[in-house]
């Protein structure tokens, strides 16, 4: 186990070439593994109800059908428009709330800022059940339940505390001169925070609304307990409620799965350097 | 839930222009402060009222006895401790327990021992190994909902593609889901797949930031690959590898909906934790006890909260 082999640009031709080649083999067969349940949810979307129940089951969609699609068209659609409403609610919501914090504890350092910094870290432990049924308390009472605005605004609970920290730690590495000179030519400070600050942070803009969106498009907690009997419900409960009812069609329910799939698999085609960074964000200090 | 797992501090290299910058604290501007808090207004009022007061809600639910007709009227009398010495006398209190733990403990060992040895292997420079590692990542963006809805059909007893393989090599098939002996593991191996692509990614950054000069020291002092990583690599990681599994843990208590959606804890409670429990007491039932469930949540909450300090301690400490 040759752990920084790459950094040696030794292994030129011969067995070194056998050898990586053996690795890439390696690493393909481990892929095969770990994607397997993603590639048995592609094929059974496009199986025959007639072959859903054959023992062995058929492992490539050969005889393949589209009543799984066909039946998501039909019925699905309203809940994908939801879940598309309530992800960018999500998304504006976060960053309305996470920049404008984010840039005052980077950058304008009050007093009390780090207490704030660890309650948002706090915040980001508590499990959704339990913020749930807090929220199911409230919105009875007010009478919010089964509303977008309301599932929007649970939904955001996952996202800000994340949104703040990175917001924080992306802006205090502008420097300090860029404001400066904004302040010379006379810019407010929130001036200054939409024509300076904000223009150069879109990479930390761009992370935490994929995040914000996908978090809110993969919520389930937040949508069963709080828009359960609603009009308008998420993609989740679409599934969910399919699971539930009609136990036969798996194809339909792989379907819908695998269209529920699209914005994960986008982001990670389009914007796989800031969902490593995402993930990794603080749990490694560089 | 491995799943909404990212969170803290610092940002890597990567999202931040000049992170380093980040080292140099700027000094604190005269009158920052009114205008600092001015634009930190609008998140501490929304921590307030929708972290805070939720969670004070939820308390004050576990304190009361409450009945459907005073859940919506918001008139139920104050109890005490009674939810809570319910609950603990309650005969799901002592399984539902143990099936966190395992569940918890269970799932972060494997998912951090494939993790690291997936990690270790990517550090190795083959052709796409930069692709491979980013479809890694597909488990862990996927909809939970997706994931388990994906496993509860490959588990199926009759119709499984799990049965059938293991048919092939003549072992009698199992009732994942539906046998009280599988449930708990089932939803353990579809919780580890789904969780070690976080810990791949922690695991492997954490490996690219321990200097290559030093792998190369140890080797020409002639240690084994394997000792290399046991006796060099291994313990540099130590600070990474700590904060993985504190992470991991704080975010696999909480675990809900995969196992809700597998199994909704059952059959007969074998595969219940504290956060299906509390959920299943609370809108599980046509008769909702919210009282109990509250409680059963805050216990939940004081475990999470629990290691979510010792992160933040070991976090800190870290140089």
């Amino acid at each position: 186990m040759t752990v920084h082999a790459g950094r040696h640009p030794t292994t030129v031709g011969g067995r070194g070439s056998v050898r990586r080649h053996a690795k890439t083999g390696l690493g393909l067969f481990f892929t095969a593994i770990m994607l397997f349940p993603v590639y048995w949810m592609i094929n059974v979307s496009f199986t025959k109800d007639t072959n859903m129940r054959s023992d062995p089951p058929h492992l490539f969609p050969l005889d393949g059908t589209l009543e799984g699609y066909r039946a998501v068209l039909d019925q699905q659609l309203p809940y994908l428009g939801t879940s598309l409403i309530v992800g960018l609610g999500t998304v504006a919501l976060t960053l309305v709330l996470s920049a404008p914090a984010g840039y005052a504890l980077a950058k304008l350092r009050p007093k009390g800022g780090g207490v704030l910094s660890f309650v948002l870290l706090i915040a980001q432990m508590i499990p959704g059940v339990i913020m749930a049924m807090g929220f199911y308390a409230i919105y009875l009472r007010l009478g919010v339940l089964n509303t977008v605005p309301g599932l929007i605004l649970a939904d955001s609970t996952i996202a800000v505390p994340f949104g703040v920290l990175i917001f924080t730690a992306f802006m205090s590495g502008i420097p300090d001169e860029l404001i400066h000179a904004a302040m010379i030519d006379g810019a407010s400070r929130w001036r200054t925070f939409v024509s300076v600050i904000l223009p150069v942070s879109r990479n930390a803009i761009v992370t935490v609304s994929l995040f914000a969106f996908l978090w809110a498009w993969s919520d389930f907690v937040f949508a069963t307990t709080l828009d359960g009997g609603g009009d308008a419900q998420p993609i989740t409960l679409g599934i969910y409620h399919y699971i539930g009812n009609n136990n036969q069609q798996w194809n339909a329910i792989m379907a819908t799965a695998v269209i529920a799939s699209i914005p994960a698999t986008l982001l990670l085609i389009l914007a796989q350097r800031y969902v490593a960074a995402g993930v990794t964000a603080g749990a490694v200090k560089d | 839930m491995a799943h909404d797992v990212t969170t803290r501090v610092p940002a890597p290299a990567s999202t931040g222009a000049g992170t380093r910058a980040a080292k140099q604290r700027p000094r604190r501007r005269r009158g920052g402060n009114w205008a600092a808090w001015a634009f930190l207004a609008p998140i501490v009022i929304y921590l307030l009222a929708f972290y805070a007061y939720p969670l004070y809600r939820n308390l004050d639910l576990s304190l009361r006895h409450y009945t459907v007709r005073s859940f919506v009227r918001g008139d139920a009398p104050f109890s005490g401790l009674d939810n809570y010495r319910a609950v603990f006398a309650d005969p799901t209190f002592g399984p539902a327990l143990l099936h966190t733990l395992v569940f918890t403990f269970v799932s972060i060992a494997f998912q951090f021992a494939i993790g690291l040895a997936l990690a270790v292997f990517f550090t190795q420079s083959f052709r796409l190994s930069a692709t491979l590692r980013a479809l890694f990542l597909v488990p862990w963006l996927l909809p939970l909902i997706v994931s388990a809805s994906t496993w509860t059909w490959m588990l199926n007893s009759d119709s499984g593609i799990v049965n059938a393989a293991l048919g092939i090599v003549n072992i009698d098939a199992v009732n994942w889901l539906t046998s009280p002996d599988w449930a708990l593991t089932s939803v353990i191996v579809a919780n580890v797949w789904i969780g070690i692509p976080f810990n791949l990614v922690v695991l492997y950054s954490g490996l690219q930031a321990i200097p290559a000069e030093v792998h190369e020291a140890a080797a020409i002092d002639g240690a084994s690959g394997w000792q290399r990583f046991w006796r060099v690599t291994f313990p540099l990681l130590r600070p990474v590898s700590a904060i993985t599994l504190l992470l991991g843990l704080v975010y696999t208590l909480k675990v809900f909906d995969l196992i809700w959606i597998m199994t909704k804890g059952g059959p007969a409670g074998a595969s219940s934790t504290f956060a299906t429990w509390s959920y299943q007491l609370s809108f599980g039932s046509l008769l909702p006890e919210f009282g109990p469930g509250a409680a059963v949540g805050n216990l939940l909450i004081i475990m999470a909260l629990f290691f979510g300090l010792l992160y933040i301690r070991i976090q800190r400490r870290t140089p």
